[in-house]
């Protein structure tokens, strides 16, 4: 047994830490909610530098032209970014967009994975509609084919990243009916493509995403990833690396949130002494560090089954963020108690923090959801 | 024991209903069901609307133009105004300010700012809290020094509600340094185009702007804008909290907010099927609906004891810790609710923008409103506060 990081993923969080340390200003003004008006909401500079640094290619498998892809090289890298809130679209365009790519293309749409790797390339999974809510086979978009053509015609909700992207990729469904597993395709959408329009919008938490309108969008059949109806599984898995991927994020997110509370009550005085000094702070405190390291386990127990069999992976991130979406919003909600009203300002860089904790959990599946997969997947 | 309210209590209740019904306007109540900001001008209308009624005051003595409403009457106009979707009343000069006046103000001052702040003329805010003191307000540091017939102002106070639109503050300053913390604090009116005033504004991590920053360099108040004694301003600030924590439960908030989360349970889907006939959904708004059930009496319990003329003990402090804890509750079952469209920062919707929401109905607001009512146990003296003082009571010793 040895919970300590390889030499390799030592050194890719040590020299990303010290990255984003040192450009701690560009991360943050990317999360002020006026600067989200910018077109793509992140910083693409930080972005590029970032993929030099290697860190996206560290999400990637060798075979994919990448030097990493596994559960510990992804939280490795999302527990860093976590703990500086950057909302860099890492999860939509590496390990969704990405990932999907490699999983399902063919030799000529697999290249796209190289510019991805690269930092050239912006990718959006167009993938959840207005019922689907968690729901990954909930999909109501048709894909009919016309002669040699694909024509698309639906609307996707809350598409992360979409305005940056340079393609889509849409899921619609070519058979069965809604709720079917079968039946689902995805297709890759350049986003000039006639037919495709974006109401875009910022996001509470930082970064931007649209509603996606599809009105008889028409694609060659050459644009479909993998086989017609047969997309569910690569969806599948390409979301659960990305839920591992927030779990990760998240527990980032809470070691910075506990980190900066600390620092208050030690600092903080308040009738005559650090408000540390009391007790029924200090256990409070306690509570939110006893949560923090079950966070730290469940999301190594996720990385560690990422690639298990699929019953004991489900179950344990399933597990992993329900446990991160209960423990999170404990950490998010009572450092903000702790301060009082500084941590209530957008300035205060807790602020931001606390909104990436919560509003993970508004993706992939909240911590309710999370819960009822835990049961499913123990009755099986 | 009789949990129903008298044949008269029922007929002022009808009462109400008629006038929210005839004269709340529609797109105001729309702009509150949704979450939207209001804006000053939409807050003077809704304040114009209720002084022409007479209503404006409910908890002033008739003397002064009031209602004098006994605490159930009161509950009763608070409970319809929210079951309408009518704007909170600003509280400041109405239900802060205007208590202490009338009970340690001059006759000049009485004459002067109450039938202002009727007729609206005056907006106040509220000078107390300040960067170093928080929970421990006493530590102020703002200081008044007395100059022959005004005093100098030297300070900064902070988390001013509303501020942007006040043309009056009413302040703690220091006047007297070398006596014990509670001592030397005396209160004063400032006029805010007073020289040397600057308001500055805070954004909060919804996005809005509803509290400042108000900085005083070396600012002139003349010394018939000192309430009561001089030094005396704890006495008077405490008075002024306790008026601060009526209506604290925010029952009413509660059950509207309660309401709004199950028309989205109802429109939501999940797994094919509403979402409120998800049990583990349904399991999370069961329990804060029981929570809901049973404050809602204890904060009856406690109104009727007032209206019979008994001051309210540690219960407002326990009302002040449950009222909140259920609110925040609520704020978070709404956000679980709205799924994925929780995300958006639809600043364009909740400031009354013209595009349609982005996704269901009352979402835009949802996540916004849980960050924002973090600030409920927060502020009016943090829920640490109030139970230090139901230990105090409860237990002895220090807080």
């Amino acid at each position: 047994m040895n919970f300590d990081l390889t030499d390799e993923r030592q050194m890719l969080q040590d020299s990303l830490r010290r990255f984003l340390r040192d450009n701690q200003e560009a991360l943050r003004a990317s999360t002020r909610l006026g600067e989200a008006a910018t077109e793509t909401g992140f910083s693409t500079e930080i972005w590029g530098k970032l993929a030099e640094l290697g860190v996206i290619g560290a999400l990637f498998s060798e075979e994919d032209g990448g030097f990493g892809g596994a559960g510990f090289d992804l939280t490795t890298v999302f527990e860093e970014l976590g703990r500086v809130g950057a909302v860099e679209p890492f999860v939509d365009t590496a390990i969704l967009g990405g990932g999907l790519i490699a999983a399902l293309g063919n030799s000529d749409q697999r290249e796209l994975v190289e510019q991805v790797i690269a930092g050239s390339l912006q990718l959006a999974l167009a993938h959840g509609e207005q019922n689907s809510r968690y729901d990954l086979a909930q999909v109501e978009t048709t894909a009919t084919a016309e002669g040699d053509e694909i024509v698309l015609n639906g609307r996707k909700a809350v598409v992360v990243n979409a305005e940056a992207a340079d393609h889509f990729l849409v899921s619609a469904r070519e058979a069965g009916a809604t709720g079917d597993e079968e039946g689902i395709s995805l297709f890759l959408v350049p986003r000039d493509a006639a037919g495709l329009s974006l109401r875009g919008y910022p996001l509470l938490a930082g970064g931007r995403a649209a509603e996606v309108d599809l009105d008889g969008l028409r694609l060659p059949s050459s644009a479909r990833l993998g086989a017609a109806g047969a997309a569910y599984p690569a969806l599948k898995r390409a979301i659960t690396r990305a839920e591992v991927a927030l779990a990760a994020e998240t527990l980032g997110a809470m070691e910075a949130a506990t980190d900066l509370t600390r620092e208050y009550l030690l600092t903080r005085q308040q009738f005559g002494r650090p408000i540390g000094s009391f007790q029924a702070l200090q256990h409070r405190m306690a509570t939110l560090l006893i949560e923090l390291e079950q966070a730290r386990s469940a999301v190594i127990n996720a990385a560690g089954h990422l690639d298990a069999d699929p019953a004991q992976q489900a179950l344990q991130i399933a597990a992993a963020r329900n446990l991160i979406g209960r423990a999170g919003r404990l950490v998010a909600e009572e450092c903000i108690q702790l301060h009082g009203g500084i941590a209530m300002t957008e300035e205060y860089a807790l602020a931001h923090i606390a909104k990436r904790i919560v509003m993970a959990d508004h993706r992939f599946g909240d911590t309710d959801t999370q819960l009822e997969r835990f049961l499913d997947y123990s009755a099986a | 024991m009789d949990l129903n309210y008298s044949v008269e209590e029922q007929a002022f209740r009808a009462e109400v209903q008629q006038f929210l019904a005839e004269k709340l306007p529609a797109e105001m109540s729309e702009a509150i069901r949704v979450g939207r900001e209001l804006g000053k001008d939409g807050h003077d209308q809704w304040h114009a609307i209720l002084n022409a009624q007479g209503w404006l005051a409910p908890n002033w003595p008739k003397e002064f133009g009031g209602c004098e409403w006994n605490a159930v009457q009161r509950h009763i106009f608070e409970e319809e105004c929210c079951r309408a979707h009518a704007p909170r009343i600003v509280p400041f000069g109405l239900s802060m300010l205007a208590p202490v006046l009338q009970k340690f103000g001059s006759k000049e001052q009485q004459d002067h700012y109450l039938p202002r702040i009727l007729s609206g003329q005056d907006w106040w805010c509220q000078g107390y809290s300040e960067p170093g003191a928080g929970s421990d307000l006493a530590s102020l540091k703002t200081r008044a020094v007395r100059e022959a017939d005004h005093y100098v102002v030297n300070g900064q106070k902070t988390w001013t509600t509303l501020g942007q639109y006040a043309n009056w503050i009413f302040c703690l300053v220091r006047t007297d340094p070398e006596a014990k913390q509670q001592s030397g604090i005396s209160f004063l009116l400032i006029d805010m185009a007073t020289p040397g005033i600057e308001v500055r504004p805070i954004t909060l991590l919804d996005g809005t702007h509803e509290v400042n920053e108000v900085w005083f360099t070396d600012v002139k108040v003349p010394v018939e804008n000192l309430v009561g004694e001089e030094n005396m301003g704890w006495t008077y600030a405490k008075y002024l909290l306790t008026h601060e924590r009526t209506n604290i439960a925010g029952v009413g908030f509660s059950r509207a907010g309660l309401d709004a989360v199950k028309r989205m349970a109802r429109s939501q889907m999940h797994r094919g099927r509403p979402l409120i006939d998800n049990p583990h959904f349904a399991a999370r708004m069961a329990r804060a609906e029981i929570d809901l059930m049973a404050m809602s009496t204890t904060n009856l319990r406690i109104i009727s004891r007032a209206a019979a003329g008994q001051a309210p003990g540690v219960e407002s402090s326990m009302l002040k810790v449950k009222g909140t804890e259920i609110r925040q509750e609520i704020n978070d079952l709404a956000r679980r609710a709205a799924g994925a469209y929780a995300m958006p920062f639809a600043s364009e919707a909740l400031e009354g923008g013209n595009e349609p929401e982005i996704g269901p109905e009352g979402s835009a607001a949802v996540a916004a409103q849980y960050f924002n009512n973090r600030k409920l146990s927060i502020f009016g003296g943090s829920n640490e506060i109030q139970k230090n003082i139901i230990a105090k009571v409860k237990l002895g010793g220090g807080a």
